[in-house]
Formats: structure tokens, C-alpha cells, sequence
């Protein structure tokens, strides 16, 4: 299991470097694909095997897609050339180390910080139970009729956003 | 059927239904003014429908105080509970809910006719100003008639967004939901305030009026915050009605100044109360808001929203009062607010019997009158002031339409004459009474009402109330509310005699015509209300008549307590009220009804002089603000900024997250050092530039600098609490 | 076993690659991947939290707070790239420091 877990991290965590730090978008969004599908395993190995599907489906399979079509969309103003960064990205990479070490630092103080997870109760994590509670008035019903309101909301937005306008309006 | 009707359901409903018509009305019919205001219409025709059966069921529900009709669901986890979104009808939502629901609708009927609704388009209207008008021909001669608004359908989205939120501040049962409500109607009254935006004045307005009451919400925001650190709930039940709460609230004291956490509470939330209501020192924005058409002014800015501020004390008056019965010393907040109350009431009172203009008189005196209900719950009288609230909503707003009906009648009268005149200013009035009966008779009403026309008027049982609470608990409180009522009187006798009587003071009021009955019917039927709506709440110790009354209002809303509200059945409060009452008409009306030129110098600046043009000025008020809050800031802004820009631009530090460090070292360096070692110096020579020229550099435009500054500012955050609360 | 802590660990680390790309990407499809990698790395911390604290309550709230994050993932993605392209035919260019149209 620990070995798993690494080898994933490493995987995980060596291509969003990768992502953030590829000279061509193309290769970071390809990169992008990698980090997600490491998240995805990290899910199954968290027994949230629901929700390695879902990252797969949705993430790989939508987000990155949309992602690369706007690559190639907006790619003759690409210059692959020269530096894809801000000249003081060493700054911002100094710092958010430090913060990140800090971070982790304070966190280690928690009591959970070391906890070992127990064997999962039977039924815990089913997804009937899940569906269940999404759409129980005494659950998850409202954020959940919310959120589709803002799947709506995004998707006319998107479209009208992205529309060529003909010529003449505005 | 009866599940249809179940209370539980229509109070939902009640708010659910104008936020339809507001989504409907902004996103699909806006092009056809009819359906918007249809759907506008039976948006608050319903609501109101609902509020009056749900008030029906409620009055039949005995010790309705301890069992409200209330309705939950779950709305987000909070950690290991839940936040409850709920309604709730108690007495004081009952009274509340009955007043907003009639003047909504008849604001909204009544808009119908002010926009001018099925008049032509003028040709050289724009959107963002008041109609200008249009030309007819009619029998071979031209003539021009008033066009109908531009933005006729915006208007109705606008309002039924605004009842919606009124509705859900009503109805809700727990103090977030109300605050909700209340930043939903602060941002409608900056759109309807701004509605006719091409005009500076209501840009300004609308700014003002917007970051006024900013300042209170900021306060409120934080005794809500306080409130739920400390009780873990914002449900009015139980906070208010748990009385082992409220003992803890008051017995523990809070980090500021020796006071309990009850009291401080109390005085934030009451802070929320002087921007929203409009008290002293925050009130400078009300009078500009009379920028807004008149039916938002009416609606927002006398009847409904400023209404707001006094339900919120209202509604914690038991935390407010925690500690405190009848003939003990005053709480604290109570304090506050008897003293803050009282002087807004006389010091608007004085205003307002200076202006010129028609609507500002009406707005002057609606601080006054706010100032009232506040003062009188400071001094514990809980049910007179609630009863003031509830009589004052209907007869402001109907002087307001009435106003309103007024200004339509002296525009029609411009422009049929060609007078260019300021069609507002009630010197340039007179005689409309014989031109306009229906809304002279309406407008009297409303006026005897406001002033307290003893026995007929709803004004004077309400005003009685107060002034009999005043006088068993507070003297100073009692005399200056009489001389504010006096006052009240005066203003209200000098402007209907300017408006109505007498003669025409210029072409346009000679040739005014009276509104359309879309106007006047609303107008009608609150003028019933202005009369009418006091007979509720007539004291069983008056003479005579108190015996044939039961005083039901009272106990309905005195059982929102545990203890007795503070009464007063003393003959002296009455005898007063009723001499200032009359004094202060006849006066008014000897003094105005001399003035027979536009031009002729105010009878009252002939024998104050200089103090008079004063108090014309509002106190200077807002000159004093400017003085001392906007300059200072502009200066230090300019200071701050532009020598921070010289060090950045001398260490060639520029791009990117490299400023970051520099930001927080520059930003000690000159908020400490450099003002108070060679800030005077420096001071002089960089406040010359202009300010604005600095503060765009800032402005780099790039998202990307913001984050990081944004970033930064969390990370500088996160290690200060953290170090505090360690 | 695996304690929590290494999940945690992982999950801060992803957060901070995240915002290094947001911070430092000219490219504004780059720096909208920063983004994608912050709201990953929150999602790793849910569901890790909802399997070690809360595996055993009936209440799901780790996984509702996760299948709304993909929710709120996918609606800023749609409209992120949509504003992106938007831009780019504006100004041919995607690159975040020609977008200053509200520089001062």
C-alpha cells in the first residue's frame, strides 16, 4: 500500500511540476492529464472508488479535453519560444516554499495528524447512500438544486461569451 | 386544498413570488412593458393575498408570541450542525407583515400611473433620464403630453426584486436571513435611487446612500458575528425567547469598555439601525435619495426599507433590554438610543421645516419620525413604538405618492404652458387644491395624520403612545419629543398651505390637472389606512372612547415580552400632545398663508435670519463630513501612495511577486516612519499632486499582481491570527 | 498503514505547484491549469478527511463538498476558457499581460 501510495505521489506531484513548468501548453495540458490520473488512483486508494471514476470522466475526460481545445484554438498567437514565465517566477517559487513548509510545519501539530485509518465500515461510501442524500430535503437537496442552477448558469454564459459575434453588434 | 393553504407554505411563498417576477421580468419580458408590469403586478397581489391569510390563521393561533407558525429546512452544514433557513410568523411579524404587504402593492399600482403607462414615446427620450415628453397632434394643433419611461419594464424588475427582499426580511426567523434580505434592499435602493442615472445628482446619490449605510452594515455584521461566536444560533427563538441566553449574554462581559456582551451586541446591532433608518449621524443620505422616482421614494425610503432599521430593534429588543424591567435605569444600548432617537426627531423636525423642496420636507420628516420609534424603544416603550411603525408606513407613504401625484400634476402644467420651472419647489405651488381635490383631500389625510390630528387620525394614537411612554419614564426624553411634535405640526401645516391653498404662484400650478385614477386610487385607499389604522390601539384609559376599546394592539405585540412594556395613563402627555398637535397646524398655516409670490423671502428666514439659512443647509452636515473624513482620506491616499511609487520606482523594483516583500516593508515604512517624522514636510510637497494620478499606477491592470497581492495579504493574515490565537 | 498526514502532505504540495502556475504563467490557459491543480489538491484533502475522520457516520459530507467541487470545477472551466477565447479574438493573445484594460 505504501509503496503505491509513493510511487503515485511521486507521479502525481512530478507532473504538476511538469505542468506548471512546460515550455509548450500543449505538453502541459498533456502533463495536466497525468496529475489528474494520479488523483484518480489516489481516490480508488482511499476507497472512494465512485469518485475515481467520476475524476476520470470528468476530469480527463472533459476538463483536459475543453482545456486542449482551447489550446489549439488560441494557438497561432503561441510562441513556444523563450521563457512561458514571469521573470520573477524564482520569487514566487521562494516564497510559496517557504510557505509550504510552514504550512505543513503548523500542521503536524494536529492531533489527527498521524491517524491511521480503520478498516471501512461496511456501507460506508455507498453510493445509493450518497444519491440518497443528495436529493433529501432534509440533506443535500438545496446545494445540490443550487449547483445545477450553476451548471446552467455556466454553460449560457460560456456560450454566450465564446459566440463570434456578427459584424455590426457589439 | 388545505394543504395548499397551510400558513407553513404560503410564507414561503410570500417572498418566492415577487423574486420570480423579478427573474421573469429581467431575463424574458423586458421588451413588453404591459406583461412586465402585469407580471410585477400579480407578483404582489399574490404576496400580498398570501401575507393576509397567513396573518388571518396567525391572529386564531392563542399566545402566538410562544408558538409561532414556523417552517425550517436545512440549508449548509456547519461542522457537526446544520444552518436552518426558516420563516416564522410572530406578532411583531404579523404587524410588520400587514403594513409592508398594503403598501407594496399600492406602490406598485400606483407606479403604473406615474410611468406615464400607455402614454406615447417622447421622441427625445433617453434611457437613464425622466421622460421629457411627447407631442401630439390632436384636431390639427400640436400639443405636448408626458411620455412614458424609458425604462419602464427595469423599473417593475427593480421593485419586485426589492418587495422580495423586504418579504424575506419580514418572514425569516433567524437574523441571518434578515440580514440577507437587508444588503439585498441596500442594493436596490442604490439601483432605484441611480434609476435615472444620466443625472450626476443621482449617480452621486446613489453613492452616497449606498456607502452611508455601508458604514452601519459593517457594525451589524459584526454583532451578528459576535452573536453567533457566542450562542452558536441565529434563530430568533432562541436567543430571544431562551431566557438562560440572555442571562448569560448580559452576566459575561464583553473585551470593549466594561461592557456585557448583551450590550455590545445591542449597540452594533443598533448601528445597523442608524444607516438603514437614517438616525443622526448617518442620516445624510436619505435626502439625496430622493433623487430615486417617487414611488421608490415612497416605498423605499418611508414605508418600507428605513422601516427596517426600527423592526431590527424591534425584533431584539428583548436581548437589547436583557436585564432591565420597567422604572430601573436604562440599559446601556437603551441609553444609545433614547438619546440618538430623540435628537434626530427634533433635529430633522427643524430641517425639514426649512426646505423648499416638496419630496425633501417628506424625507426630513421621515428621519424625525424614525427618530420617534427609536427614542421611544430606548425608553422601553416597546408596543407605542411598534405601533408608530405601523401607522407611520401607511400615511408616509401615501404623503409620498401623494407628492408625487403633485409633482405629475406641475409637470403636465409645464409643459402644457411652456414654464420652465423647478416643478419640485412648493414656492413656485399654491392653489392645487381646487386643480387636484382628490389628492389635496388625500394628501390632508396623510398630513393631519402625520402632525397627530387628535381622535381621527391613526398619527395621533401612535404619537400619544409615545409621548405618554416618554413622560413616565424620561422628562428630557418627553419634552423633546413634544417640541419635535410640535414642529411636526409646523412643517406639515407650512407645506400644505404652500402646495394647496391659497393662490397659484406660478403658469404651470395654475394649470395643473389632477393624476390618472391609477394614482389616485392607491392614494385613496392608504388615505382609509392613515385614519383608520390607529382606532387598533386606542389606550383603555382614555376618556370616553377607551372603553369601547380593548387596546388589543398593545397586548397582542406587548406579549413579544416578558415583561410589561413601558404605558403611560397620565393626562398630561395628552393635553400636550393635543395642544402641540393643533398649536403647531394653526401656526403653520398663519405664517404660510400670507406668501403670495414664488419669489417672496420664507416669513420664517424674516425672523431668524442667518440661523434659519443654516438649518436650510442641513446644520452643514455634509460639508463637515467632507471636511473631515473624504479630504483627510484624499490626502493620505496621495501621501501614501506616492511616496510609496517614488521608492519602488528608485529601487527599480517593478514586475511580478518581487513586490511583495516591498509592499509589506514600504508599507511600515511610510504608514510609521516617514508621517511622523518627516511626514509634515513631505505632506505639503506631494499633496499638491493630484491624487488620482498616483493611485492609477496601482492599478496595473494585470490579474495576476492582484492574486499575488492577494495571496500575500492571506499569508500576512493567516500568520497574525495564528500567532494571536496560538 | 498509511497515516493521514502523507495525504496531506501530497495534497499542500499540489496546492502550492497550483498557485506557483497561477502566479507565474503568462500563458492564461496555463495559469486556468494552476487553478485545476488547487481545486485537485482540495479534493484530495476531502476525500482523505471524509475517510479517516468520517468513514463511519452516516452524514457524507466530505463526498457531497467533493462532487460539488467538480461541479464548481467544470462551471469555471466552461467559462474560464470561454472568456479566454472571447479575449483572444479580441487582442490575438492569450497572454496575461496584455490583458491591462483596467489599468488606471
Amino acid at each position: 500500500m505504501k509503496l503505491i501510495f509513493l510511487l503515485t505521489a511521486l507521479v502525481t506531484v512530478g507532473s504538476a511540476i511538469a505542468t506548471v513548468s512546460a515550455r509548450k501548453i500543449l505538453h502541459a495540458a498533456l502533463w495536466l492529464v497525468l496529475t489528474l490520473l494520479g488523483v484518480a488512483v489516489l481516490f480508488a486508494l482511499l476507497e472512494a472508488s465512485f469518485f475515481a471514476v467520476v475524476q476520470v470522466l470528468v476530469y480527463i475526460g472533459a476538463i483536459s479535453i475543453l482545456i486542449i481545445f482551447a489550446v489549439m484554438l488560441s494557438r497561432s498567437s503561441l510562441v513556444d519560444e523563450g521563457s512561458q514565465t514571469h521573470r520573477r517566477w524564482w520569487a514566487v517559487a521562494i516564497v510559496l516554499l517557504a510557505v509550504v513548509i510552514a504550512w505543513v510545519a503548523a500542521l503536524s501539530l494536529w492531533p489527527n495528524w498521524s491517524t491511521v485509518s480503520a478498516a471501512l465500515p461496511a456501507g460506508a461510501g455507498d453510493l445509493a447512500t450518497l444519491g440518497k442524500q443528495l436529493v433529501d430535503p432534509n440533506g443535500y437537496l438545496l446545494p445540490f438544486e443550487l449547483s445545477s442552477i450553476l451548471l446552467v448558469a455556466a454553460l449560457v454564459g460560456a456560450i454566450y461569451t465564446a459566440v463570434e459575434k456578427k459584424a455590426g453588434q457589439a | 386544498m388545505a394543504e395548499l393553504l397551510a400558513p407553513e407554505l404560503l410564507l414561503w411563498l410570500i417572498p418566492a413570488l415577487p423574486f420570480a417576477a423579478f427573474v421573469v421580468i429581467a431575463i424574458f419580458t423586458f421588451r413588453s412593458r404591459k406583461l412586465s408590469h402585469s407580471i410585477a403586478l400579480v407578483g404582489a397581489g399574490f404576496s400580498f393575498t398570501a401575507s393576509m391569510l397567513v396573518i388571518l390563521k396567525a391572529l386564531q393561533v392563542p399566545e402566538l408570541a410562544k408558538n409561532p407558525i414556523a417552517s425550517q429546512i436545512k440549508w449548509f452544514p456547519t461542522g457537526d450542525s446544520w444552518f436552518l433557513l426558516g420563516v416564522q410568523i410572530d406578532p411583531l411579524t404579523v404587524v410588520t407583515l400587514a403594513f409592508v404587504a398594503v403598501t407594496i402593492l399600492m406602490i406598485f399600482i400606483y407606479s403604473v400611473g406615474y410611468h406615464n403607462f400607455g402614454a406615447p414615446e417622447g421622441r427625445n427620450d433617453i434611457a437613464g433620464l425622466p421622460p421629457k415628453g411627447a407631442e401630439v397632434s390632436h384636431e390639427g394643433h400640436t400639443h405636448r403630453v408626458p411620455s412614458v419611461e424609458p425604462m419602464y419594464a427595469r423599473f417593475f424588475a427593480l421593485i419586485s426584486l426589492f418587495a422580495f427582499a423586504m418579504y424575506l426580511l419580514v418572514v425569516s426567523d433567524n437574523l441571518l436571513g434578515l440580514y440577507i434580505g437587508w444588503e439585498i434592499m441596500g442594493l436596490c435602493s442604490y439601483l432605484l435611487i441611480g434609476f435615472w442615472y444620466g443625472r450626476e445628482s443621482a449617480r452621486k446619490a446613489a453613492i452616497k446612500a449606498f456607502i452611508t449605510t455601508r458604514i452601519g452594515d459593517v457594525f451589524m455584521l459584526l454583532g451578528l458575528a459576535a452573536l453567533y461566536a457566542l450562542t452558536g444560533t441565529l434563530n430568533y427563538q432562541q436567543i430571544l425567547s431562551n431566557q438562560i441566553v440572555l442571562n448569560t449574554l448580559v452576566t459575561s462581559a464583553s473585551p470593549i469598555g466594561g461592557l456585557s456582551w448583551a450590550g455590545l451586541i445591542g449597540l452594533l446591532l443598533f448601528a445597523g439601525t442608524i444607516g438603514k433608518s437614517a438616525q443622526f449621524p448617518l442620516h445624510v443620505w436619505l435626502p439625496d435619495a430622493m433623487e430615486g422616482p417617487t414611488p421608490v421614494s415612497a416605498m423605499i425610503h418611508a414605508a418600507t426599507m428605513v422601516s427596517a432599521g426600527v423592526y431590527l430593534v424591534a425584533r431584539f429588543f428583548p436581548l437589547i433590554s436583557a436585564g432591565w424591567t420597567p422604572g430601573q435605569p436604562l440599559t446601556t444600548p437603551m441609553l444609545v438610543m433614547a438619546a440618538v432617537g430623540a435628537f434626530t426627531a427634533i433635529f430633522a423636525a427643524t430641517i425639514a421645516a426649512t426646505q423648499n423642496d416638496i419630496k425633501r420636507v417628506l424625507a426630513y420628516s421621515t428621519i424625525s419620525q424614525l427618530g420617534y420609534m427609536v427614542a421611544a424603544l430606548g425608553i422601553g416603550a416597546y408596543s407605542a413604538a411598534v405601533f408608530h411603525l405601523f401607522t407611520h408606513a401607511f400615511f408616509k407613504a401615501l404623503l409620498f405618492l401623494g407628492s408625487g401625484s403633485v409633482i405629475h400634476g406641475m409637470e403636465h402644467g409645464a409643459m402644457h404652458t411652456g414654464d420652465e420651472i423647478d416643478t419640485q419647489n412648493m414656492r413656485n405651488m399654491g392653489g392645487l387644491g381646487k386643480k387636484m381635490p382628490l389628492t389635496f383631500a388625500t394628501f390632508l389625510a396623510g398630513g393631519l395624520a402625520l402632525s397627530g390630528f387628535p381622535l381621527i387620525t391613526a398619527g395621533f394614537w401612535s404619537k400619544d403612545a409615545i409621548l405618554s411612554g416618554a413622560f413616565t419614564q424620561s422628562t428630557i426624553v418627553f419634552i423633546t419629543l413634544a417640541l419635535a411634535a410640535l414642529l411636526t405640526a409646523f412643517y406639515t401645516a407650512r407645506q400644505i398651505t404652500l402646495v394647496f391653498l391659497g393662490n397659484a404662484r406660478s403658469k404651470a400650478a395654475g394649470d395643473a390637472v389632477e393624476s390618472r385614477p391609477a394614482m389616485t386610487i392607491p392614494l385613496a385607499i392608504l388615505a382609509v389606512f392613515a385614519i383608520a389604522a390607529g382606532w387598533i390601539g386606542i389606550p383603555k384609559s382614555f376618556p370616553l372612547l377607551g372603553r369601547m376599546s380593548s387596546d388589543w394592539f398593545a397586548e397582542f405585540t406587548g406579549s413579544m415580552l416578558s415583561f410589561k412594556a413601558v404605558e403611560g395613563h397620565s393626562m398630561i402627555p395628552l393635553i400636550t400632545s393635543l395642544t402641540v398637535a393643533l398649536g403647531g397646524l394653526l401656526l403653520g398655516w398663519l405664517v404660510y398663508r400670507r406668501v403670495k409670490q414664488a419669489e417672496a423671502v420664507d416669513p420664517m428666514e424674516k425672523a431668524l435670519g442667518g440661523g434659519f439659512r443654516i438649518i436650510q443647509k442641513k446644520y452643514l452636515v455634509d460639508e463637515f463630513y467632507d471636511l473631515i473624513f473624504i479630504r483627510p482620506s484624499l490626502w493620505f491616499a496621495d501621501v501614501f501612495v506616492a511616496k510609496w511609487m517614488d521608492q519602488v520606482v528608485i529601487d527599480g523594483i517593478i514586475n511580478g511577486i518581487g513586490r511583495l516583500g516591498l509592499f509589506v516593508g514600504s508599507a511600515l515604512r511610510n504608514g510609521f516612519d516617514a508621517p511622523v517624522i518627516n511626514g509634515a514636510a513631505d505632506g505639503i510637497a506631494s499633496g499638491t499632486r493630484g491624487a488620482g494620478g498616483l493611485l492609477r499606477k496601482l492599478q496595473t491592470g494585470r490579474v495576476q499582481q492582484y492574486l499575488a497581492g492577494a495571496v500575500g495579504g492571506l499569508v500576512v493574515l493567516v500568520i497574525v491570527l495564528y500567532s494571536i490565537f496560538k | 498503514m498509511i497515516p493521514l498526514s502523507w495525504y496531506l502532505i501530497l495534497a499542500a504540495v499540489v496546492m502550492f505547484i497550483g498557485l506557483y502556475g497561477v502566479l507565474t504563467r503568462k500563458n492564461l490557459i496555463g495559469a486556468l491549469m494552476g487553478i485545476e491543480l488547487m481545486l485537485n489538491s482540495v479534493n484530495i484533502n476531502l476525500v482523505a478527511f471524509w475517510r479517516y475522520l468520517h468513514a463511519g457516520k452516516p452524514e457524507m459530507d466530505g463526498l457531497v463538498f467533493v462532487a460539488m467541487v467538480f461541479v464548481v470545477a467544470a462551471a469555471e472551466t466552461a467559462v474560464g476558457l470561454a472568456l479566454i477565447i472571447s479575449a483572444y479574438r479580441r487582442r490575438k493573445s492569450v497572454d496575461a499581460n496584455d490583458m491591462d484594460l483596467l489599468k488606471g
